[in-house]
C-alpha cells in the first residue's frame, strides 16, 4: 500500500521514512551491525567520533540546545541525554517502532534519525501529547480499550496514531491496519490497538484536537 | 574457585506458611470479573512508568558484550590494547580477568567460566567493555581483537546424533537418555484400531522478542549491589546473582516493577547481570548493559524445534486406541529443555488407554532455550491437533464431535490418574463451535475461485495453570481508608497488578484509585517466584485475599468496640463499615477512631498449599475461518474464536486481550516464525525483526472473539482462578493449519505455514487454482 504521508508536504527531508527506510542506511543500523566483525584486524578507525557538535532542538515546543556526536540518534538524545524515556527503544534498527516520534507532525523512527537531521522540525513525543497531568486523547482511548499489555511498544503505537488521526481523521480499518504496521506488538493487543484508534478518533474530534 | 554457595530449589516442595484462614468462595462479587482498565495504564500511557532500559542514574557508563561470532570456537587469546586507547573507554573484562573469574552455572551441575574459553554457540560472551556512551562502547567492543579457533559445528539437531557428528559437549550430543512414558499397550490398541495413521511433524525454532531488550543497570553502594533488571521475578534473579557473586541475599536489591515484556525469556538471571556488576565494580561507577535486538536471537533463549513422529489409531465410532509420539529436540549448547512437555497433550488432552511417548533431547551448537509461553504444548498441539482433524476425516466424524466423544475425566498423564478440579473442555468445544458457527461455516462452499475458504479448530490444555505456594503479600490500610498492596510479583504485561487491586477492592471495599501497588523489587516486597506459567493469578489472588482478609479482620474488630456490634455481624459497604442486622449501625472506615490511633492496619497473606489428588489444569478450544489464494500460496486469516476454561474470570477486559495476545503469538508460530541457521557456517541468518517476521498490524484478524467458559473453580483455590496465558496460544497454530486444510487439502506438516512451502505443496498436489 502506497504511503502518501512520505511524500507529503508535512515530510521531514532529511530524516529516513518510515517506508523508505529499508533503501537507507541508516546510523543505527551501523551501530547495532557489530556481531561478527570484533575479530576485524587492527580494529576499525574511530577516528572523529568524539567530537561535538552544537545544535538546538526542538521538542515538544520547547527548544533544547545541545551538543552531539554526529552519529548520535535523535531515539538516543532523547532518552539518554534529555531523560525523555516515554521514546521507547526496541531494535535501533528502524523495525518495531518503538521509538515512533511526530517530526513536523509526521510519525518518524527516531533510531533512524540522527539528532543532528531533528534541527530545524519540530519533534512531537509521547511526552508531548499531554495535557499538564491528564492524558492525550489517544492515549485515553488506549486506556479504555486496553490496547496495550506490557507497555513497551505503546509509546510508539500511540505516536503512529495520533500521526495517522492528524492526517485522516476517521481512517478506515485498512487504513488503521495500515498505519499501524509499522509498529510492532510482541504481547499482540493489535486487535484492541484498531479499536483504540477508532476510539482515538472519536475522542479527538469531542476534544476539538 | 570456589564452590559457592547455590540458593536452587531444584525440585524441593515449595511451601509458605498455613494463610490465616480458608475463606469460603465468592458467591457474588462487586469487583472483581468486571471489565476494568488497568491501574498503572496511566503511568504506562503517559511515559511516566520508569522501565529498566528508562533508567539513568548520575554518572552513569554503558557497557557492550563482545560476543564469539563461530557456533564453536575456542577462544585463543583475546588483546585489548587498542580499545583501552580510545576516547571514552573505562574498564574492559575478558576470561582474563581476576574480577570476571566466575562461575556461570546452566543447571546445578553444568557450569563454565563466566567468560569461557570454549564457546559453544554464536554470540556466548567473550569480554565486556565499559565506557561513557554505548556508542564508545561499541567502538571498544570492535577494537578488541580476538583469535579464535573455530571448531566443527552442528546446528541441526536430526544431525546431531549422526556419527561422526561435532561433539558440542565433552560427552557427546545426548543431554540424557530418551525418556519414555508409557500407559497401556500401544500395539494392542493399533490392532484393535480400524484406522491407523502415522505422521511427521516439525515445528520451528521461535524466538521470544520481547519489545524491551534484555538488559539492566548495576549500581554498588559499598558492598550493596542494586540491579534495575527487565525481568519477570526479581527473586529468581537476585539469588542467581548472589549465587555467582558469593554475596549475601539482603546485599543484592533487584528492582523490576516494570518491564517490557519477556514470554519466558526474563525468568531467570542472565550473564549480563555480572557483566554489568563487575564493571560496576571495577569502575565504581553504575553501568548500564541492554543488549541490541541483534543479540536478543542468539544468547537469551528461543522455544526449541520439534522434530515430532506421531501415530494414532481409531476405531470408527471415534474411540481413540492408542497414541505413540516420538519427539527430537534441542535446548542449544547446554541442558535447556529440549524436549520438554513435548509430550504432554498426547498423554492427557484425550481419553485414551494405550500411550507411548518417547523423547529425545540432544545437543546443538545453539542458543539455550529458555521456556516460551506454554514449553513444549503448541509443538505438541501442532502434531495432534492436525492429527485428531485427520483421524475425524477418515472416519467421517466432524472434529468437533470427535473430540467432544475423547474429552477425559481423569488426568491421564498424571501418576494414579486423579480427577481434574474442573473440566470446561467439553464446554469449550460445544459453546465455542457454537458461537463460531462451526457446523454452518465447515457446509459453507471453499469458492470456485483461486482463493479458497476453510475453518479449523484446535483443543488444547495446559499442565500448569494451578498456581501455587510460596507466596507472600502484605496489604495496608491508612486510616483514611486508602491501601497499599505490597507484592513480589512483576506484572509482565498481563494485567497482575489491576487483578490484584481489584481482589483488595473486593474485600475491602474501596475504588482501585485508592489502593496504590508496590511490586517486584527484592528490597522492599515480598517473596514471589517469577511471573510465567500462567500461575501469577491462581498463585498471588488466594495470597492478596488472605492479606485483605486479615486487615478486614482488625478493622471489624475496631468497628465492632465503636458501633457495640459483634465483628462476625458486619461488613463492607462502600467507605464504611455497616452492620448485617441493621443497615443504620455503620461508621466510615475513615472516622474509626480506633483505626487513626493504630495509624496503620497490615495484613499479610499467604498462598497456602493446593489440593492433594486432583489436578488443576486450563483448557481451551479455537475456531478460526481463513482464505487461500492457492495461486500464491497467501494465508488471510478472517477471524479467530477462543473458548477457554481459566476458572473464574477476573478482569473480563485484560483476559480478553490475554486470549488476543496469545492467538496472536500462536499465529506467528502457523505463520511466519522460523529461527534459519546457515548451514555454511552455523550462525543464526535471521537475527532481526526484518528477516525473524513476527505477526504485524497486518496480518492478524480484526475479529477475535473471546467466550470465557467463566466456571469458578473452587477446589483450585480461594479465588477459584485458573492460568490463562499460556493456554490461549496453545491450539492456534494447529488450529490454522487445520483451516488451511479445510480450505485446500493441503495438510502443512511442518512449520511456518510460508507462501512458498504452501505453494509448493500445492504444486505437487496439483491443485494449483
Amino acid at each position: 500500500m502506497r504511503d502518501d504521508r512520505d511524500h507529503g508536504k508535512g515530510g521531514c527531508p532529511h530524516g529516513v521514512s518510515r517506508r523508505g527506510f529499508l533503501t537507507a542506511v541508516g546510523a543505527g543500523a551501523i551501530g547495532a551491525a557489530t556481531l561478527g566483525r570484533a575479530q576485524t584486524p587492527g580494529g576499525p578507525s574511530v577516528a572523529g567520533t568524539a567530537e561535538t557538535t552544537k545544535i538546538a532542538l526542538r521538542i515538544n515546543g520547547r527548544i533544547h540546545p545541545l551538543l552531539v556526536e554526529p552519529r548520535w540518534t535523535l531515539l538516543f538524545v532523547l532518552r539518554e541525554k534529555l531523560g525523555l524515556t516515554g521514546t521507547k527503544v526496541g531494535c535501533e534498527r528502524g523495525e518495531c517502532g518503538a521509538c515512533t516520534v511526530l517530526i513536523d507532525g509526521t510519525p518518524r523512527y527516531a533510531c533512524m534519525t540522527l539528532a543532528m537531521e531533528a534541527e530545524g522540525h519540530e519533534v512531537t513525543t509521547l511526552e508531548g501529547l499531554m495535557d499538564g497531568e491528564v492524558l492525550g486523547p489517544v492515549q485515553q482511548a488506549f486506556l479504555q480499550e486496553d490496547a496495550f499489555q506490557c507497555g513497551y511498544c505503546t509509546p510508539g503505537q500511540i505516536m503512529a496514531a495520533e500521526g495517522l488521526l492528524r492526517g485522516r481523521q476517521e481512517p478506515t480499518l485498512d487504513e488503521i491496519r495500515a498505519g499501524m504496521s509499522g509498529n510492532l506488538c510482541r504481547c499482540g493487543t493489535y486487535a484492541h490497538i484498531f479499536r483504540a484508534v477508532k476510539k482515538a478518533s472519536e475522542l479527538k474530534k469531542v476534544a476539538g484536537r | 574457585m570456589r564452590d559457592p554457595k547455590l540458593y536452587f530449589i531444584d525440585g524441593a516442595a515449595p511451601e509458605s506458611p498455613t494463610p490465616t484462614g480458608t475463606p469460603a468462595p465468592w458467591t457474588e462479587t462487586r469487583v472483581v470479573g468486571k471489565a476494568l482498565p488497568r491501574v498503572d495504564a496511566y503511568e504506562r500511557l503517559s511515559g511516566t512508568a520508569v522501565y529498566p532500559s528508562d533508567v539513568i542514574l548520575p554518572d552513569m557508563l554503558f557497557a557492550a558484550v563482545l560476543r564469539c561470532p563461530h557456533a564453536h570456537a575456542k577462544v585463543k587469546a583475546v588483546d585489548v590494547s587498542a580499545a583501552a586507547k580510545l576516547p571514552g573507554f573505562r574498564a574492559v573484562i575478558t576470561g582474563e580477568t581476576k574480577a570476571a573469574d566466575l562461575r556461570w552455572y546452566y543447571t546445578r551441575t553444568v557450569f563454565t567460566k563466566l567468560f569461557d574459553p570454549t564457546c559453544r554457540f554464536e554470540g556466548e560472551a567473550v569480554a565486556a567493555v565499559a565506557a561513557e556512551t554505548p556508542q564508545q562502547a561499541w567502538d571498544a567492543v570492535r577494537a578488541i581483537s580476538v583469535e579464535y579457533e573455530v571448531l566443527p559445528f552442528v546446528v541441526d539437531e536430526r544431525k546431531a546424533l549422526e556419527p561422526g557428528a561435532p561433539p558440542v559437549q565433552d560427552g557427546g550430543n545426548r543431554v540424557r537418555e530418551p525418556q519414555k512414558y508409557q500407559r497401556g499397550d500401544v500395539a494392542k490398541g493399533f490392532a484393535e484400531a480400524d484406522k491407523v495413521l502415522e505422521v511427521s511433524y516439525r515445528t520451528a525454532a521461535e524466538f521470544h522478542t520481547p519489545m524491551e531488550l534484555h538488559g539492566c543497570v548495576a549500581r554498588w553502594d559499598g558492598q550493596r549491589l542494586t540491579v534495575w533488571e527487565s525481568t519477570q521475578g526479581v527473586y529468581p534473579v537476585q539469588q542467581r546473582i548472589a549465587t555467582v557473586l558469593e554475596m549475601p541475599l539482603a546485599n543484592v536489591r533487584v528492582i523490576g516493577s516494570y518491564m517490557g515484556g519477556g514470554f519466558g525469556s526474563k525468568l531467570q538471571a542472565d550473564k549480563y547481570n555480572i557483566i554489568a556488576a563487575v564493571l560496576a565494580r571495577l569502575t565504581a561507577r553504575p553501568v548500564k548493559l541492554f543488549l541490541t535486538r541483534e543479540e536478543t536471537f542468539l544468547c537469551v533463549g528461543n522455544r526449541p524445534p520439534a522434530e515430532m513422529r506421531l501415530k494414532a489409531g481409531v476405531k470408527r465410532d471415534g474411540t481413540l486406541t492408542a497414541l505413540e509420539l516420538t519427539v527430537v529436540g534441542t535446548g542449544g549448547a547446554y541442558p535447556a529443555g529440549g524436549t520438554g512437555l513435548v509430550d504432554w497433550l498426547v498423554r492427557d488432552l484425550y481419553t485414551c488407554p494405550n500411550v507411548r511417548t518417547e523423547a529425545t533431547d540432544v545437543y546443538i551448537n545453539g542458543g539455550p532455550s529458555r521456556p516460551m509461553r506454554a514449553p513444549g504444548h503448541p509443538q505438541g498441539a501442532w502434531a495432534l491437533e492436525q492429527m485428531m482433524d485427520a483421524l475425524a476425516e477418515a472416519i467421517g466424524m466432524d472434529p468437533v464431535e470427535f473430540r467432544l466423544k475423547n474429552v477425559p475425566t481423569v488426568s491421564q498423564g498424571n501418576e494414579g490418574q486423579p480427577p481434574y478440579t474442573t473440566t470446561g473442555l467439553t464446554k469449550c468445544l460445544t459453546e465455542g463451535a457454537k458461537a463460531f458457527g462451526w457446523s454452518g461455516a465447515r457446509r459453507r462452499p471453499k469458492g470456485d475461485g483461486p482463493v479458497k475458504r476453510g475453518v479449523g479448530m484446535a483443543a488444547g490444555l495446559w499442565i500448569a495453570g494451578d498456581g501455587g505456594p510460596p507466596s507472600t503479600v502484605i496489604v495496608k490500610l491508612f486510616p483514611d481508608g486508602s491501601a497499599n498492596l505490597n507484592m513480589g510479583a512483576s506484572d509482565i504485561g498481563t494485567g497482575t497488578k489491576t487483578v490484584m487491586a481489584m481482589v483488595v477492592a473486593e474485600e475491602l471495599g474501596l475504588p482501585l484509585e485508592r489502593i496504590q501497588i508496590e511490586n517486584a523489587d527484592t528490597g522492599t516486597t515480598e517473596y514471589a517466584t517469577a511471573s510465567g506459567g500462567s500461575k501469577t493469578v491462581p498463585t498471588e489472588s488466594p495470597a492478596v485475599r488472605d492479606a485483605a482478609l486479615a486487615v478486614r479482620r482488625q478493622l471489624f474488630e475496631i468497628a465492632a468496640e465503636e458501633l457495640k456490634v459483634p465483628a462476625s455481624e458486619l461488613r463492607i459497604e462502600g467507605d464504611a463499615v455497616v452492620s448485617t442486622k441493621d443497615p443504620k449501625t455503620t461508621k466510615k472506615i475513615a472516622d474509626l477512631e480506633g483505626l487513626r490511633r493504630r495509624g496503620l492496619l497490615l495484613g499479610v497473606g499467604t498462598r497456602g498449599p493446593n489440593l492433594e489428588g486432583k489436578v488443576i489444569e486450563p483448557f481451551v478450544a479455537q475456531f478460526c475461518e481463513v482464505e487461500v489464494d492457492t495461486r500464491t500460496g497467501q494465508v488471510w486469516l478472517l477471524r479467530f474464536l477462543s473458548a477457554n476454561d481459566s476458572g473464574r474470570v477476573m478482569n473480563r477486559l485484560t483476559y480478553e486481550n490475554q486470549v488476543i495476545g496469545g492467538i496472536t503469538m500462536g499465529i506467528g508460530l502457523a505463520m511466519t516464525e522460523q529461527r534459519v541457521f546457515d548451514r555454511q557456517t552455523g550462525k543464526v541468518v535471521n537475527r532481526n525483526w526484518h528477516d525473524y517476521k513476527i505477526p504485524t498490524a497486518m496480518d492478524v484478524p480484526a475479529e477475535v472473539t473471546s467466550l470465557p467458559m467463566d466456571i469458578p473453580d473452587p477446589e483450585a483455590n480461594t479465588t477459584g482462578s485458573k492460568g490463562l496465558g499460556e493456554p490461549v496460544t496453545i491450539p492456534t497454530a494447529a488450529a490454522v493449519a487445520n483451516a488451511v486444510y479445510d480450505a485446500v487439502g493441503v495438510r502443512v506438516t511442518e512449520s511456518p505455514i510460508s507462501p512458498m512451502r504452501l505453494v509448493a505443496l500445492l504444486a505437487a498436489r496439483g491443485t494449483r487454482g
